[in-house]
């Protein structure tokens, strides 16, 4: 059980923060200096959850094990994150949208989480759900200023809603871990909250004047630690002085 | 004429009394030139002086640090934000002082032309780059133009704390491992003389100073204001154990300052041209991120002009 809570706790933290990772990399860069904030904003919140993920799953491995070991040492197969978080920054409307779907799959999450029988998720779930609820404000309302904007808002939006929706099946997906612990009341299985999801989504696609495409979900198996080939470079640049500079304190 | 020259009269004894000048007040022509000219200049630099540091967010060593970085920079946008917001009661839109950055008309800080090639260098520049901005801002936090004078207030303490960051960052290598203290040493080596640069040209050499004065824009000159960092810095420095690249730098009891080398001003001048290391890679993130974002500020203005008008309609 221990070692599943852990994997677990990797898995919800690395969510987090390659999503977190994507959006810092953006930092500077943001179309207006209000949404550069607003994004570096997120970031700094979904890094701070994956602290605190990180530093219970480092107090459960025990030994020398830290935050940073969790966050910087794994290899490229360790990492639990789904498909979607990892997707690049295409455009201003796929970082919408990723964060659109991601932030409606967190909030309902946490929701659950909140009610864990495992006390320090529960705790931390409580925390970040204030957070997430402004992310998710922030992502929908950007949606539906980017999907009933200007035609050419709408056609770039849509299209990044064609191209991320069919990652988010995965979320759905539960994984064995995730069986095992929504079993012992500590994980949600994604499942029970599948309907209610796409409830949420199809309103605020709705009110943008958007639609869920039909196309198939696309093979994703983020949470058995097989991912696009665009992790490996979100690596190599997030683990470089950890691995150029092993065994220093910074 | 000479109902000017009395206004004119009139506005210097106000400033000569400590009185801050608002928005509203009749100022000169010239005076209100210069704070456009001035303050933009400023909200510029926050804004470029983003990209150097952003440039080593994702490569961050810790996530303590990575939060830490990413936080700091975001605090730059938001002087950006209030710097171009007093910039705005001068009667010029921050799109306009966006396009006088991006054609080269508006300046930003020379400092902002280097690039940074190791983690210290963001430990480097919070402690020397913050270091010297916190000195010419915490005189600026008594200038004569009111809404300048309070976005100073609010900036100096961020920038404290940037300082406080960089420094601890510094100790930590300096303390650490022989690699880590080379790459401290090596970031002061780079950073040290364009810091110094930060406070601008020789008094004799700097024509607007008298006039700056005058109108209690500035306080102190250039070189009164970059021996007062020197001071400071030149024994926080002992403090690291590191040594700053200056073979003439020594305290001479009977000025109590430092002594210090001269500039490369020649350096100085070429920066400013544009010809430093980064200055067109600078420009070009602006123009990008400018460019890539035009379709997305259009699409916030038709939708709230869409929502205005059904909320009117409904209204009605
Ligand atoms: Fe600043
Ligand atoms: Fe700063």
């Amino acid at each position: 059980m221990k070692e599943q809570l852990y994997s677990y706790l990797l898995m919800l933290g690395d969510n987090s923060m390659i999503l977190a990772h994507r959006l810092s990399e953006l930092c500077g860069h943001g179309p207006s200096l209000e949404t550069d904030i607003a994004l570096t904003n997120i970031s700094l919140d979904l890094f701070g959850q994956v602290r605190n993920f990180f530093q219970y799953a480092a107090e459960l491995k025990g030994g020398d094990c830290t935050e940073d070991n969790i966050a910087y040492l794994r290899t490229e197969r360790e990492y639990y994150n789904c498909i979607l978080v990892e997707q690049a920054n295409t455009d201003f409307a796929h970082v919408i949208a990723r964060q659109f779907f991601f932030d409606q799959f967190q909030y309902l999450q946490l929701k659950q989480l909140e009610k864990s029988s495992d006390e320090t998720i529960a705790a931390i779930a409580a925390k970040s759900i204030k957070e997430t609820r402004y992310h998710l404000r922030f992502s929908s309302e950007w949606m539906r200023r980017l999907g009933a904007g200007t035609e050419e808002s709408h056609i770039k939006t849509q299209a990044a809603v064609d191209r991320l929706y069919p990652f988010v099946d995965e979320l759905f997906t539960a994984s064995a871990i995730e069986k095992a612990l929504s079993d012992a009341g500590i994980a949600m299985d994604p499942g029970t909250v599948k309907a209610e999801y796409e409830q949420e989504t199809k309103t605020v696609l709705e009110e943008a004047s958007l639609i869920l495409p039909d196309a198939a979900p696309r093979f994703a198996q983020g949470k058995q630690g097989m991912h696009t080939e665009q992790l490996g470079y979100i690596l190599s640049e997030f683990q470089y002085m950890q691995r150029a500079y092993p065994n220093m304190e910074w | 004429m000479s109902k000017e020259v009395n206004l004119e009269e009139q506005f210097q004894a106000r400033i000569d009394a400590g009185e801050r000048i608002e928005p509203k007040d009749w100022m000169p022509e010239k005076y209100r030139k210069t704070h456009i000219r001035q303050i933009s200049q400023h909200a510029h630099s926050e804004i470029v002086g983003m990209l150097p540091e952003g440039n080593w967010i994702t490569r961050a060593p810790s996530l303590r640090r990575k939060v830490g970085l990413l936080a700091k920079v975001q605090d730059e946008a938001g002087h950006g934000l209030y710097l171009y917001s007093a910039a705005e009661t001068l009667g010029i839109s921050r799109d306009e002082l966006e396009v006088q950055l991006l054609t080269g008309k508006a300046k930003y800080s020379s400092i902002f032309n280097y690039p940074t090639l190791s983690w210290a260098d963001i430990g480097a520049i919070g402690w020397l780059v913050d270091g010297a901005a916190i000195i010419n801002q915490v005189m600026l936090t008594r200038t004569s133009y009111g809404p300048y004078a309070r976005a100073m207030v609010r900036i100096c303490k961020e920038e404290s704390f940037h300082q406080r960051q960089g420094y601890e960052i510094m100790l930590g290598l300096a303390k650490g491992t022989p690699e880590q203290k080379e790459m401290a040493q090596d970031a002061l080596n780079r950073f040290w003389w364009p810091s110094l640069m930060m406070f601008g040209p020789r008094d004799h050499e700097s024509p607007n100073t008298a006039q700056s004065v005058r109108w209690k824009i500035k306080r102190k000159t250039n070189d009164e204001l970059r021996q007062q960092f020197i001071d400071i810095t030149a024994p926080q420095a002992d403090y690291l154990g590191l040594t700053i690249p200056d073979p003439d730098l020594k305290w001479n009891e009977e000025r109590g300052h430092y002594d210090f080398g001269e500039i490369n001003w020649d350096e100085f001048w070429q920066v400013v041209k544009g010809n430093g290391p980064c200055n067109r890679e600078r420009i070009e993130a602006r123009t990008k991120a400018r460019e890539d974002g035009a379709w997305v500020r259009e699409a916030a203005l038709q939708y709230a002009a869409k929502k205005a008008t059904r909320n009117q309609s409904k209204a009605v």
